[in-house]
């Protein structure tokens, strides 16, 4: 028996609404990637994390949990657990991601703040008043709810005198700069991609680190906001040769992870198609979404090297 | 056969609308989809255009196991907006079977 679908929405969305996030995870859990960056707290231009990268871990884990429950008997409790979460948070004790994990997630974080300070942005950061954008619970399609969750995000960084955004991965790139603008009135955020600020601001590369990497875009930065350029001038600044995998650009093949919290095992069949591609094409591969990166990466098992496009990016921009 | 609920159409109707009248079921949705479903979208829109509530939710299953890729879109050529109409699915049975 697959998961329940209703019951596990059911948990998501009330984690949203009642602890701010689907997968609520502690103030310094989420903040710690950030420790020895200076900072500033808050300004008119901050970068956003959307708490995607820092999420990764524990979805990988609730994943993996859920993977075992999925088609046994025990996927059953998970409509009593939709009861008891109201009251208890049966996700923390579902979600248990080991430390390196989340350390890899945190690393790729800083560096990426590190490439806009040397790109001369001027940036704070909200830190624990960073509110996670809502992104799975809209494709869910829990519309009210998320709804709701948005215009609470937004009034945080009116709140905080935020006017220029800078996002760390697709999926809150495109809520904040697509979708929230349709369902705020008045909404006036200016937001952008960290790849297109770089790209924008002209960051110069200190040496080339040639070699060749195979491409993985992301589909939501492809198809729902029509960024692919951006990437790869900077990699090609870089030095980097790409390499494009058969399906690629605006056709670009899904990574399955949007299927990962309701139908895991066909999330995984997804991404082993992918990683067929991509292996093809050379192995190497880089992706610039985390929910690529841990879908793809679970799928190769090992099979292929996989990096955040952010790890080949200060390797040749920064000292 | 199906039994047809004349408000159904105009009940999942979102915030965008349901936009499918301009699909020519020619297919190529289908044929590109990542996850080989064949439902998406040709039967299923025209199910909610038709008013056949049933027949859409027996395939709640499909509906959340769209990736929201686009693959789809990126080569509709009537432009139907595949995965907001998707989305929009999954609103209504949120709302009307899961009391979400």
């Amino acid at each position: 028996m697959p998961m329940p679908t209703g019951a596990t929405i059911g948990i998501l969305a009330d984690n949203l609404k009642k602890r701010n996030s689907v997968l609520p995870i502690s103030t310094s859990g989420a903040t710690r990637w950030a420790r020895g960056l200076d900072l500033p707290r808050g300004g008119e231009t901050v970068i956003y994390t959307g708490l995607m990268y820092q999420l990764i871990p524990y979805i990988a884990a609730m994943s993996k949990a859920q993977g075992k429950v999925e088609d046994s008997w025990l996927a059953d409790l998970v409509g009593i657990g939709r009861y008891v979460n109201k009251v208890v948070n049966i996700s923390a004790f579902m979600a248990l991601p080991p430390g390196s994990m989340k350390e890899t997630f945190n690393t790729m974080l800083a560096n990426i703040a590190l490439l806009l300070k040397k790109a001369g942005v001027e940036m704070g950061y909200l830190y624990g008043e960073e509110l996670y954008s809502g992104a799975l619970i809209y494709d869910l399609g829990a519309d009210h709810i998320f709804g709701e969750h948005a215009r609470k995000v937004y009034r945080s960084f009116k709140k905080n005198g935020v006017k220029n955004i800078i996002t760390v991965d697709p999926h809150t790139t495109n809520m904040l700069r697509s979708v929230y603008p349709k369902i705020i009135k008045g909404y006036d955020l200016n937001v952008k991609s960290y790849l297109e600020v770089l790209f924008e601001r002209n960051i110069q590369p200190l040496r080339e680190i040639g070699g060749e990497a195979v491409i993985h875009d992301s589909c939501v930065y492809a198809r729902y906001e029509n960024m692919l350029n951006e990437q790869r001038a900077l990699l090609s600044g870089a030095g980097v040769t790409v390499r494009e995998p058969r399906d690629c650009g605006k056709f670009t093949l899904c990574c399955g992870g949007p299927a990962e919290s309701l139908f895991p095992k066909k999330a995984v069949r997804q991404a082993s198609k992918r990683v067929e591609q991509l292996k093809e094409a050379g192995g190497n591969v880089l992706t610039m979404c985390p929910i690529c990166y841990v879908n793809l990466g679970k799928a190769a098992a090992g099979g292929i090297k996989i990096d955040d496009i952010s790890s080949y990016l200060v390797r040749a921009y920064l000292p | 056969m199906g039994m047809v609920n004349p408000d159904f159409t105009d009940r999942v109707k979102g915030p965008e609308g349901f936009n499918a009248a301009a699909c020519m079921n020619c297919g190529v949705c289908s044929a590109v989809c990542p996850m080989g479903i064949d439902l998406l979208p040709r039967k299923l829109f025209r199910y909610v255009l038709l008013g056949f509530e049933e027949k859409v939710l027996a395939n709640s299953e499909t509906i959340y196991s769209c990736l929201l890729c686009r693959m789809c879109e990126a080569n509709c050529p009537a432009e139907v907006h595949i995965a907001e109409n998707v989305r929009t699915l999954r609103n209504y049975i949120n709302k009307n079977v899961f009391n979400i």
